[in-house]
Formats: C-alpha cells, sequence, structure tokens
C-alpha cells in the first residue's frame, strides 16, 4: 500500500521541475542530469525506518507543493552583506544566478562565476569535478544534480592566495518556492581561499532549500568553507556538503544554523591524501519547535591525517537537535588522529537532543576520540555574574557566548565571526 | 548602611541563621568570626542573595531599602559586593568582558552612560596594580586555571573595579600564604573610605592584623554570641571558643 503511496508522493513532488530550461547545459552537464534522473527512479524518499535518518521525517517537506519562479525584482541586498566581504557577493534569488545584483572583484588566480556559465567557459574543471564524488543513493543530492538551476563555480587557481573571500548570496522570495542551489568549490594544489554561503528568506513564506556544495581541496590547498543557515523559520533545508581533500591539505568546514522549519546536513568528507587536516564544526541554535540535523562523515582512507571535529548546540523551547558523526578509520590509515565532541545544552525542559557520535575504526595504530555532553547552564557560575551586577539574561548570554566560543575560533574571517557572534546573542531571545 | 534584625534563614527546612542582629555604618570594618557550621557562610550568601536559602523571619534594610526583597543582581547594583569564599570558574568569558558588562549593567541602573572605553583601561590598569594581578589574568577567562591566591585576588580585583559600598569578604584569607594575605589585605585597606564599609568574614585572627576591625563579632549556632571591639579577636585566638559556648550554654 504504502508503494503507491510513496511512488505518487514522489512523482508529485518531481513534477515541479518538469517546466524548468536548462538552455546552458551542455552535453557533458546534460548527460550528468539524465543519469541522476535515472537513479532518482530507483530511489524512495527516505522514511523514519531508514536508519539514516531516523530522527528527521521528512514527510512534511515532500508532501508539500512548491513552485519554481525566477524573480527579477529589485531586491535589496544590504541587509545580508558581510561587512569587509561586499566586494565578492554572487547572488542567487530562488536558485537563478542574478548577475545585476552581484559584485564580482576580479582577483588574480580566483574565477568566481555562475555554475550555468562555467559549464561551457570551464568546462574542462567542471567536467572533472562536477558531481565525481556525490553519493549516488541518496535521493535528495540526485534530485539536485537532476534539477538544479544554478550556483557558484569559485576556482582558486593554482599556487595562488585570494585575499578577498567570497560570499554566496543565496536568497528566497514569495512562498512555496523550491530552489536546488549547487556550488562548485575547487582549490587547486598550494591554493588558498574562504567562501561563505548563506541561506536567507526574503520576506517570509515556506520554501524548501535542497543544497549541493562539492569541496574539492587538491594537494597542499587551504580552503574554507562556512554555511550560514537563516531561513525562516517556516522553511526546509537539506543539504548535502561532500569534500575531497588531497595531500597535506587543509580544509576547514564550519555550519551555523539559526532557523528553520527543518534543517538536515549531509557532510561527508573523503581524506584521501596524507598529511591532511581536517576541521569539521558547527554551532545550532534551535527554538520554537523547529528541528535541526547534523550528519556528518569523516572517511580517513590513508595514514598521517588529522580531523577536528567539534559541534556544539544551544536547543530551546520544543526544539530538537540531532547530532549523528561518524568517523571511519579504514584499514589503511595508520597514524590517524581523529577527535570528535558534540556538546549541547538545553535551555528547556522540552528540548530534545538526540547526539550519536560514531567511532569505525579498522586500523591498528590510531589515536582517536569522541565524546557527547548534554547539560544545563552552570547554576553558580550564573550566580556568580549576577552577583557582580550582570542580570540572569546577561549572565546567561555572556555563558553562552563562551559555549559558542571555541566553535567560532575555527572561522577565518574575522568580520564573519562578529557576525554570527551577534546572531548567536540576538538568538538568545530571553 | 545595612541593618540585620533578627534574621533568620534556613535552608532545605533546616534553620541556619536563628536571629541576626548587627547594624554596620558608612567607615566600618565588622569581622565575624565563629567557629566551622556556625553560619558565618549561610549569612554571607543570604546578604548577597542566593535563592537556596529561605528567609523565615526577621528584616534586612540596606540604605533603607529592603534588601530581601532584591534579586542578586539588584543588590549588586544598589552596592553590596561579595567576595567569593570559592571564586567560580567560567570558562571563554574574559574577566574584562565581564567586568565592562558588570559595570555597565550597575550604571544603567544608577541611570548613567555607559563607560568610556578608554575610562574603563584606565580603571582596569590601575585597579589590577593595587591587588598587583598580572594584566594577562586580568584578559584571562575568570578564575579559569588561576591559582588559589590569584583567585581571591581576583576577587578584591573586581571589589576595587565595582566600588561597592558594603563589601562582604567571606574567608578570603583561606587558604592564602603570607604574601597573598598582605596584598589581599592591602587591596581592601586601600579602597576603604569614610563612606564604605566592610563586613569580613573570618575563621582566624591572622587577617585581622591586616585588616584591622571596628568590632567584632562571634557566630555561634546561628546567633551572634559576643561583640567587642577589635581586641576580641585576640582573646579568641588565645581563648578559642570553647569559653564561649559554655556561657551560651548557661545562658539557653
Amino acid at each position: 500500500m504504502s508503494e503507491i503511496a510513496t511512488m505518487n508522493v514522489k512523482e508529485q513532488f518531481l513534477s515541479t521541475f518538469g517546466v524548468q530550461d536548462f538552455h546552458f547545459d551542455t552535453e557533458a552537464s546534460k548527460a550528468a542530469r539524465n543519469e541522476a534522473t535515472k537513479r532518482i527512479e530507483g530511489l524512495e524518499f527516505p522514511t523514519s525506518k531508514t536508519e539514516y535518518w531516523k530522527y528527521t521525517r521528512i514527510n512534511r517537506i515532500v508532501k508539500a507543493e512548491y513552485k519554481i519562479a525566477e524573480s527579477t525584482t529589485t531586491i535589496d541586498i544590504t541587509p545580508f552583506l558581510i561587512e569587509g566581504m561586499e566586494k565578492n557577493v554572487m547572488v542567487f534569488v530562488n536558485g537563478f544566478y542574478r548577475a545585476d545584483i552581484s559584485t564580482i572583484t576580479s582577483q588574480e588566480g580566483v574565477i568566481a562565476c555562475a555554475l550555468s556559465e562555467a559549464k561551457e567557459k570551464h568546462a574542462d574543471l567542471f567536467n572533472a569535478y562536477f558531481s565525481k564524488y556525490l553519493p549516488t543513493d541518496e535521493i535528495f543530492a540526485n534530485i539536485n544534480t537532476a534539477f538544479h538551476q544554478d550556483g557558484a563555480f569559485i576556482h582558486f587557481a593554482k599556487k595562488q592566495k585570494a585575499d578577498q573571500p567570497i560570499h554566496i548570496l543565496n536568497l528566497v522570495e514569495g512562498d512555496q518556492i523550491i530552489t536546488n542551489p549547487r556550488n562548485l568549490i575547487i582549490g587547486e594544489a598550494f591554493s588558498e581561499g574562504k567562501v561563505v554561503t548563506s541561506y536567507h528568506n526574503l520576506n517570509g513564506g515556506k520554501s524548501f532549500t535542497n543544497a549541493v556544495n562539492e569541496c574539492f581541496a587538491a594537494e597542499n590547498s587551504y580552503l574554507e568553507f562556512n554555511k550560514l543557515q537563516e531561513e525562516d523559520g517556516t522553511s526546509f533545508h537539506i543539504a548535502t556538503d561532500q569534500v575531497q581533500q588531497e595531500k597535506s591539505g587543509n580544509f576547514t568546514i564550519n555550519t551555523f544554523t539559526f532557523n528553520g522549519d527543518i534543517v538536515r546536513n549531509n557532510l561527508n568528507i573523503a581524506v584521501a591524501g596524507e598529511n591532511g587536516y581536517t576541521s569539521l564544526n558547527g554551532f545550532y541554535l534551535p527554538k520554537e519547535k523547529q528541528l535541526v540535523d547534523n550528519h556528518t562523515r569523516v572517511d580517513h582512507l590513508v595514514p598521517h591525517c588529522e580531523s577536528h571535529e567539534l559541534y556544539r548546540g544551544v536547543i530551546d523551547d520544543k526544539a530538537t537537535a540531532v547530532f549523528n558523526g561518524k568517523v571511519m578509520v579504514h584499514r589503511d590509515a595508520q597514524k590517524t588522529n581523529a577527535f570528535q565532541a558534540n556538546n549541547n545544552v538545553l535551555l528547556s525542559d522540552d528540548a530534545t537532543i538526540n547526539s550519536k557520535p560514531e567511532l569505525e575504526i579498522y586500523a591498528d595504530d590510531v589515536k582517536c576520540s569522541h565524546g557527547s555532553t548534554i547539560g544545563q547552564l552552570d547554576e553558580e557560575a550564573i550566580f556568580y555574574l549576577r552577583a557582580r551586577g550582570l542580570s540572569e539574561d546577561s549572565a546567561i548570554r555572556l555563558l553562552l557566548n563562551a559555549f559558542a566560543a571555541d566553535v567560532l575560533e575555527h572561522v577565518g574571517i574575522e568580520s564573519f565571526r562578529q557576525l554570527i557572534e551577534e546572531k548567536i546573542e540576538n538568538g538568545l531571545k530571553k | 548602611m545595612i541593618k540585620i534584625e533578627n534574621l533568620h534563614a534556613s535552608i532545605d527546612g533546616q534553620p541556619i541563621l536563628k536571629g541576626i542582629n548587627l547594624e554596620v555604618k558608612p567607615g566600618e570594618v565588622h569581622a565575624i568570626m565563629g567557629p566551622n557550621g556556625s553560619g558565618k557562610s549561610t549569612l554571607a550568601s543570604v546578604l548577597a542573595g542566593r535563592e537556596e536559602y529561605e528567609i523565615t523571619e526577621g528584616s534586612v534594610t540596606f540604605e533603607g531599602k529592603d534588601l530581601l526583597d532584591l534579586g542578586a543582581e539588584d543588590r549588586a547594583r544598589e552596592g553590596i559586593f561579595l567576595a567569593f569564599q570559592y571564586p567560580v570558574e567560567i570558562p571563554g568569558v574574559s574577566n574584562i568582558n565581564f567586568l565592562k558588562t558588570a559595570i555597565n549593567e550597575i550604571r544603567k541602573y544608577r541611570g548613567e552612560e555607559p563607560i568610556p572605553a578608554k575610562d574603563f583601561l584606565k580603571l582596569v590598569k590601575e585597579k589590577s596594580a593595587l591587588v598587583e594581578l598580572d594584566n594577562s589574568l586580568a584578559s584571562r577567562s575568570v578564575n579559569e586555571g588561576f591559582s588559589g591566591g590569584e583567585k581571591k585576588r581576583n576577587e578584591i580585583f573586581q571589589m576595587a573595579m565595582l566600588e561597592p559600598k558594603l563589601s562582604i569578604l567571606d574567608e578570603t584569607d583561606s587558604g592564602l600564604d603570607i604574601d597573598a594575605l598582605r596584598i589581599v589585605a592591602n587591596g581592601v585597606n586601600k579602597l576603604k573610605s569614610a563612606d564604605n564599609a566592610s563586613i569580613v568574614i573570618t575563621h582566624y585572627q591572622r587577617l585581622l592584623d591586616y585588616i584591622v576591625p571596628d568590632f567584632v563579632h562571634v557566630l555561634y549556632n546561628g546567633k551572634i554570641i559576643k561583640s567587642g571591639p577589635k581586641e576580641l579577636a585576640l582573646e579568641l585566638e588565645e581563648k578559642g571558643y570553647d569559653w564561649l559556648k559554655k556561657d551560651q550554654v548557661i545562658e539557653a
């Protein structure tokens, strides 16, 4: 019985994309779409019985009706700009690139253009990297590959250090909008670059963002990728972040989630070259009845690499957070150092956290640790601060900011870090 | 300045303070001594506004206001400062940052403008010198990794920054070596004025060699059983508390 019902939901869901026009596609990118479409035929939406999606029910996401709507309205993007990063802002509204309100300042050795443009203009790169390591059995990633409209293509050339970080600004305008933003970020050998991608709603309304970010960090590259998820409390967001890291690379990803009805991040990092350093961090602040689910997976495939993972969250009201972090140390990955921690503060009796740190080790000479904590704020510390004249609110704020500080120190863009600090402070409404 | 009348307090239904009477006037230093478990720290906690204690009887008036009506933060803003017996470590919260927030919230309460950054830094420099607190300690996380002496010095540093009317030093001398004790006491003495007052809670007479009290009170079993001039402290040092306890029994 459920078979037919599920089929209908899937068909209904997919029918939304029928009207899209991909005139910018090349033969290669068309082929990638077709392959993904074929795979989707054999896949179903996950249910609560699907282990990987156990804590996150997606029924409400896939059963809603959506539309694709290109927007050409005048938009004031100033509220979304990040201080010091205004010179490189790529704006996408409802998933479509808006060159008219984007600003790209040319930097030596940096390509920053719409993915739709890169398909032909930088065909070699696009064909070499696009969709290369994405999981083939995850329906949402495949949907993005099959139906993505546009996204950012960023390439840091060999031995080039990009002085200015790049901001990919994703805006949603209107109600029941669905977008499949697709970013492709490539750091060539010995390059250095920093990117922020942020997601916001313009004027309320429900939306579903099904994002894919692919990052490639070549030998000795230094890449930092930051995500700011700040859509409306009524929107859905599912992201697949796929990272491939080569020899001696240094890769950092930071995920900040402030809002969203249901937000799910699937982060997969393959550490495929020796002497790599990987840092993956997150901070989440769900409130009301929101759900934030971070599923991370680090695959240590080769020896002598180090990964550090730190996810922290403050959960308020009736909100739920999920952390499922898997570190796989494969048989060949001797001398791996892998550290993982997840710390949570529950601000209300009705808040929930499901924390599941997982370590799977198949090598015999490694140093790994993982840990998870769930707690309340330290009452003694609150009294101490109050006894110095701070209100209870200020005391709590101060303690929570301190809690977030260990995550924030991994953000290498000073102004972005400050922005997140402010958002954390404002997010604690009490 | 502060008038404590017939103060009774209990925790989890267990009476600890059983009728304290004490008046402190501006410019005065009062020492409260007494054996372990007599209620000294409870008195300090109750005055600072710790909520675990239930006030079952009596009143505390501070500068004409009903102190027991105010939350801990408002007591601090009114000018009460408690130097903690066990200062709390707060990882990630910088001393400076938190003091600035504290000063500005106190100023706001009093209808004053926030302190200009320059004035604040000047104040930090001046007051940290007073207790010989290293500048780097001032900017580190609150009490985190501080030695016992550094923690107590940090308490007096905070006291100097906040300029309270009434300071309550809760066993500030415990665990201090002579040098640290001297530094802490010096700090307290330098902050003394005709307008402020202190209640010094201690186990030992030793601290009172450095901070000379105007009055000494002996707290025993939740009551002040004897008050006298500073010489009383010396007498206690010599004779212990037993002779007073005996008196107490006879009285009862």
